[in-house]
C-alpha cells in the first residue's frame, strides 16, 4: 500500500512538471513534425539561458535563449536523439546548461541529500517515540516548583 | 542637515542598541536592577531608527543629490511614490529598512510584552538588541546611507526600472518583515537557553511573534511570485531562482518551527527542537540576507557586488548561530523532557510535518548552496533549476499535503486512526470527484493532473473537517444550532482551518497553470486576428507613449470571448530613459477561474508584431490562496489566548484557572 502511494507520488510529480504540447517560442522558429516539436520543447525547458537567471531558454526572450532554441531544432531535424542533442550542447557550453544536473561524482551529494535526510529524519523520529514510549513516567516535580504548588494551594485555602 | 540627523540618530542607535545588549545580558550578571534598561533601551532605538530611516526617506522623496546613496539610486524624474520606495530599493536604505524593522519587533516587545516575566522581556529584547548592534555597525562600517557627495551632480542615476512597479516596490518590506520578525523567535530561543526554561508559557508567547513574520513573509514572497508573473512576460509565476530560495528556505522552516510551537505549547514535547527550529530559522533568514546582500548570485535582485560586505554578514551569521548552538549544546541537556504520546497522535502528525518542511527545506538549500559550493571549490559550474526540484521536492511536498487534513483531527496523547479518516470521508470523496471530472472533462493535460485538483480540492473540503466535526454539523445538531457553535470555536481553530484551505486552493492554481496552461505565438498586423480557446483576439495598432520616465509601445487589443466583447487590453513594452533597460507588461484579464494573459514582443520588420497570448487556467488562485493562508494567520493571531495574554502573571490572577 505505501509503497503504491510512493510510486503513484513520484509519477504524479513527474508528469506535472511536463507541461502540454504548445507551439514554438517564437513564430518560425516550430520544427513541422509536432512529434519532434514537442520533443525540442521538452528539451528546451531543461536547457538554461545562459544570460538570464534560473530561467529556461524556452523561458525566455532573450536572443542568446533563441539561437540556442535554433540549435536544439537543428540537431533534433538531423535526426540527434534526446541525449545527442544535450551532449552536444554541453560540449559547447559546459554542464552549467543543464537545468537538471547530470548524476555524476560530482553531483551525488546533491541528489541522494534530500532522501537522505528524509530517511535519517524518519529514523530519528521512530526510535525517539519508541524510547518515549519506554520511559513513559512523568518526573518529579522541582523543588522550586513544589514550593510553587504549596503556594497555590495554600492561597486556594485561605 | 537632515541627513546628518539621520546619520546621527543612526549612530546613537548603535549606542543604545549596546546599552540594550549589555543591560540585560551582562549587566543582569552583575547587578539584576540593570535589566530594567532594556525596556526602555527598545523604545528608545525604535525612535532613533525611525527617525534615521525617515531621513533617508526625505532625502529620497526631495531628491537631495548631495546624498550618494540618492544620486545613485534615483531621479529626479521619477514619480514621488518610486522615490520613496527608492528608498529601500538599494542595498544600503534596504539594509536600513532592515534594521528599523528589527528595531520595531524589538519595540513591539517592549510595548505589549507586559505579560512577560521581567528576566525573560530583558533578554529577549538584550538579544535583540546584540543582533542590532551588529547591523548598525554594519551599516556604518560597509553601507552608510548618509554619505555626502561634493560636487553634487544635477541628477541621478534612477532607479532600476524593473522596481519601479508598486507589487515589487512593497515586496522588501514584508519580506524583511518575515525574515527580521523571525529574530524574534531566535531571540526568545536564546533568552530561554540562558534562562534554562522552556514551558508552554515560552511557546504561547513565542507563537504570536513567529506567526505575525510568518504571515509578513508569506505576503512577500506571494508579491514577488505575483510581480514575476506579470512582469517577466513569459507567464512564470515561480522559478527557483536562488534569490527566490533564498525566502522559501526561512518560510519552510519557520512554518515547521509554528507547528511545533503548539506541540511546545500544549504538550511540552518537542522543547528542544523548537529551540533548534528557532535559531535555524533566523540563520536561513540572514543566509538569505546574505545571498541576496552579497551579491553570491549574478541575478535581479543582488544589486550590490561587494565581497567586503558579504563576508560581513557571513560572520553575522556564523556569530548569531555558531553562539547560540553553542549555548544550546551547554543547556538543552539540561531541559525536562515532559509530553509523551503514543505513535498515532497529534503530537507525532506535527512532527511528520516537521520532518516533511524541514526535508524540503534541506533540498532547497542544497539546490540553491550546492552550485556555489562547486564553483568556489572551482571545480565547475553547474546549474539546480527547476528539473531538480520536481523530482526531488515535490516528491516530498506531496505526503505532506496529503497528510495535511489529517492532522487536526488527531486528538493529542493518543488519537484514533480510523475515526480521523471516517470524518475524512466526505473530502475524500469530494476530491475523488473532482479528480474524476477533470479527467473526463480536460483530458489534454497530463494524466497526473486531475490528481492535483483532488489533491487541491481535499486541502480545501479537508481543512474543514475538523470545525464540521466540532460543531456537529450533518449530526443530530440543527444547522442554527452548528452555526452557533461556530461562532464560538477558538479563533485559531478557524484561523488553522482558513489558513489549511488557502494551501488547497494555491495546489488547484499551480496544477492548473502547469498542466492546462495554453500558449499562442504568432505574428500579426493591425487587423488581424488571433484566437486562443474561447477568446478572439483582435490586434488594433500599437501606439508609442512616454510615460514620466520612460517611453513605452503600447499594444491594443479588442478582446472577445464567445462573440460578446470583453474590453481593450494594452500590453506594454517599456524602455526607460536613463537606464535604456526594456521591461515588458503584459496585460492581464482574469475572470477568477483562468486569467488571459498577453504579451506585445517585437516588431517583426514587416509591419507585424509577435503576439504571445496564453490562456492560464486557475492561475489567479496561486495569489488567491497565498492570500487566504496569510489571512488565516492573522485570524489566528486575533484569538483570545493571545490578546489577553494569558497565561498572566500569578500575582495579577492568583484564583484563575487555566
Amino acid at each position: 500500500m505505501t509503497r503504491a502511494i510512493v510510486v503513484l507520488l513520484s509519477v504524479l510529480a513527474l508528469s506535472l512538471s511536463m507541461t502540454s504540447i504548445a507551439r514554438a517560442v517564437e513564430p518560425g522558429e516550430a520544427l513541422t513534425d509536432p512529434v519532434l516539436e514537442e520533443r525540442a520543447r521538452g528539451l528546451s525547458q531543461g536547457l538554461r539561458c545562459l544570460v538570464c537567471q534560473n530561467q529556461s531558454i524556452d523561458d525566455s526572450d532573450a536572443p542568446l535563449a533563441r539561437d540556442l532554441r535554433l540549435l536544439v531544432r537543428e540537431r533534433i531535424a538531423a535526426g540527434d536523439s534526446d541525449s545527442d542533442v544535450l551532449d552536444f550542447v554541453v560540449a559547447r557550453y559546459g554542464e552549467f546548461v543543464l537545468l537538471k544536473p547530470r548524476f555524476n561524482a560530482r553531483t551525488y551529494l546533491l541528489w541522494a541529500l534530500p532522501a537522505l535526510v528524509l530517511i535519517a529524519g524518519g529514523l530519528i523520529v521512530l526510535l525517539n517515540i519508541r524510547k518515549a514510549k519506554a520511559t513513559s513516567v512523568p518526573e518529579a516535580l522541582t523543588e522550586a516548583e513544589k514550593e510553587r504548588l504549596a503556594e497555590i494551594v495554600n492561597d486556594r485555602e485561605r | 542637515m537632515i541627513a546628518e540627523l539621520g546619520h546621527f540618530a543612526l549612530v546613537l542607535a548603535l549606542v543604545v542598541a549596546l546599552i540594550q545588549a549589555a543591560a540585560p545580558l551582562a549587566g543582569g550578571v552583575v547587578n539584576p536592577s540593570l535589566m530594567r534598561l532594556a525596556v526602555p533601551a527598545a523604545r528608545l532605538q525604535l525612535g532613533l531608527l525611525t527617525l534615521s530611516f525617515l531621513a533617508l526617506t526625505y532625502g529620497f522623496a526631495v531628491s537631495d543629490f548631495t546624498l550618494s546613496l540618492v544620486v545613485a539610486n534615483s531621479h529626479s524624474a521619477k514619480p514621488l511614490l518610486y522615490k520613496i520606495t527608492g528608498a529601500w530599493g538599494n542595498h544600503e536604505g534596504s539594509m536600513l529598512l532592515w534594521t528599523l524593522i528589527l528595531a520595531f519587533f524589538g519595540g513591539a516587545v517592549a510595548f505589549f510584552g507586559q505579560n512577560l516575566p521581567d528576566s525573560l522581556r530583558a533578554r529577549v529584547l538584550g538579544v535583540q538588541g546584540l543582533i542590532g548592534v551588529a547591523f548598525i555597525l554594519f551599516l556604518l562600517l560597509t553601507s552608510n546611507p548618509f554619505l555626502r557627495l561634493d560636487p553634487a551632480p544635477f541628477d541621478g542615476n534612477g532607479l532600476n526600472p524593473i522596481l519601479q512597479d508598486p507589487a515589487l516596490a512593497f515586496h522588501p518590506p514584508f519580506l524583511y518583515g518575515g525574515y527580521v520578525g523571525f529574530s524574534i523567535a531566535f531571540s526568545f530561543a536564546v533568552a530561554a537557553l540562558l534562562e534554562g526554561k522552556v514551558d508552554a508559557a515560552w511557546a504561547r508567547w513565542v507563537r504570536p511573534w513567529t506567526l505575525a513574520a510568518w504571515c509578513s513573509l508569506t505576503l512577500g514572497i506571494a508579491m514577488g511570485s505575483w510581480w514575476a508573473y506579470y512582469e517577466l512576460g513569459w507567464g512564470g509565476w515561480w522559478f527557483w531562482d536562488p534569490v527566490e530560495n533564498a525566502s522559501l528556505m526561512p518560510w519552510l522552516l519557520g512554518t515547521a518551527l509554528l507547528h511545533s510551537a503548539i506541540v511546545v505549547e500544549k504538550r511540552g514535547a518537542l522543547k528542544r527542537w523548537t529551540l533548534l527550529l528557532s535559531i535555524f530559522t533566523f540563520g536561513l533568514s540572514l543566509i538569505g540576507t546574505f545571498l541576496v546582500r552579497s551579491g553570491v548570485l549574478t541575478s535581479v535582485h543582488a544589486f550590490a557586488v561587494d565581497p567586503e560586505r558579504g563576508i560581513a554578514i557571513l560572520l553575522i551569521l556564523t556569530f548569531f548561530v555558531a553562539g547560540a548552538l553553542f549555548l544550546y549544546a551547554l543547556r538543552a541537556p539540561g531541559l525536562r523532557v515532559e509530553g509523551i504520546f503514543a505513535p498515532i497522535s497529534r503530537e507525532t502528525s506535527l512532527i511528520v510535518n516537521n520532518l516533511l518542511l524541514t526535508a524540503a527545506t534541506v533540498t532547497v538549500f542544497v539546490g540553491t548552496l550546492y552550485p556555489l559550493a562547486l564553483d568556489a571549490l572551482n571545480d565547475s559550474k553547474i546549474s539546480v533549476g527547476a528539473p531538480f526540484y520536481n523530482l526531488t521536492f515535490i516528491p516530498i511536498v506531496l505526503p505532506l499535503l496529503l497528510l495535511v487534513p489529517f492532522g487536526p483531527l488527531l486528538g493529542w496523547k493518543r488519537a484514533d486512526m480510523l475515526g480521523a479518516s471516517q470524518r475524512l470521508f466526505a473530502a475524500a470523496v469530494a476530491a475523488l470527484l473532482a479528480g474524476a471530472a477533470f479527467a473526463a472533462w480536460r483530458a489534454d493535460g497530463p494524466w497526473g493532473a486531475p490528481f492535483g485538483i483532488a489533491l487541491g480540492v481535499w486541502l480545501l473540503v479537508g481543512g474543514f473537517a475538523d470545525v464540521a466535526y466540532r460543531i456537529r454539523l450533518f449530526r443530530g445538531a440543527s444547522i442554527k444550532n452548528a452555526l452557533h457553535k461556530a461562532r464560538f470555536l477558538p479563533r485559531s481553530t478557524w484561523g488553522m482551518t482558513v489558513a489549511h484551505a488557502g494551501i488547497g486552493i494555491m495546489v488547484i492554481g499551480i496544477v492548473g497553470i502547469s498542466a492546462w496552461r495554453v500558449e499562442r505565438i504568432e505574428a500579426i498586423g493591425p487587423g488581424d486576428v488571433l484566437t486562443i480557446e474561447d477568446y478572439t483576439l483582435t490586434f488594433l495598432n500599437v501606439g508609442n507613449y512616454t510615460g514620466p520616465n520612460f517611453t513605452a509601445e503600447r499594444g491594443e487589443v479588442r478582446v472577445e470571448r464567445e462573440g460578446r466583447e470583453i474590453g481593450i487590453m494594452r500590453p506594454e513594452k517599456r524602455v526607460y530613459k536613463v537606464s535604456s533597460m526594456p521591461t515588458t507588461e503584459a496585460a492581464i484579464y482574469t475572470t477568477g477561474l483562468e486569467d488571459l494573459y498577453i504579451v506585445l514582443g517585437d516588431a517583426t520588420g514587416s509591419g507585424t508584431w509577435t503576439f504571445r497570448a496564453y490562456v492560464n487556467p486557475f492561475a489567479p488562485w496561486i495569489w488567491i490562496g497565498s492570500v487566504i493562508m496569510v489571512l488565516g494567520g492573522a485570524i489566528s493571531l486575533s484569538d483570545r489566548r493571545y490578546r489577553v495574554g494569558a497565561p498572566v502573571r500569578a500575582k495579577a490572577s492568583a484564583g484563575a484557572t487555566a
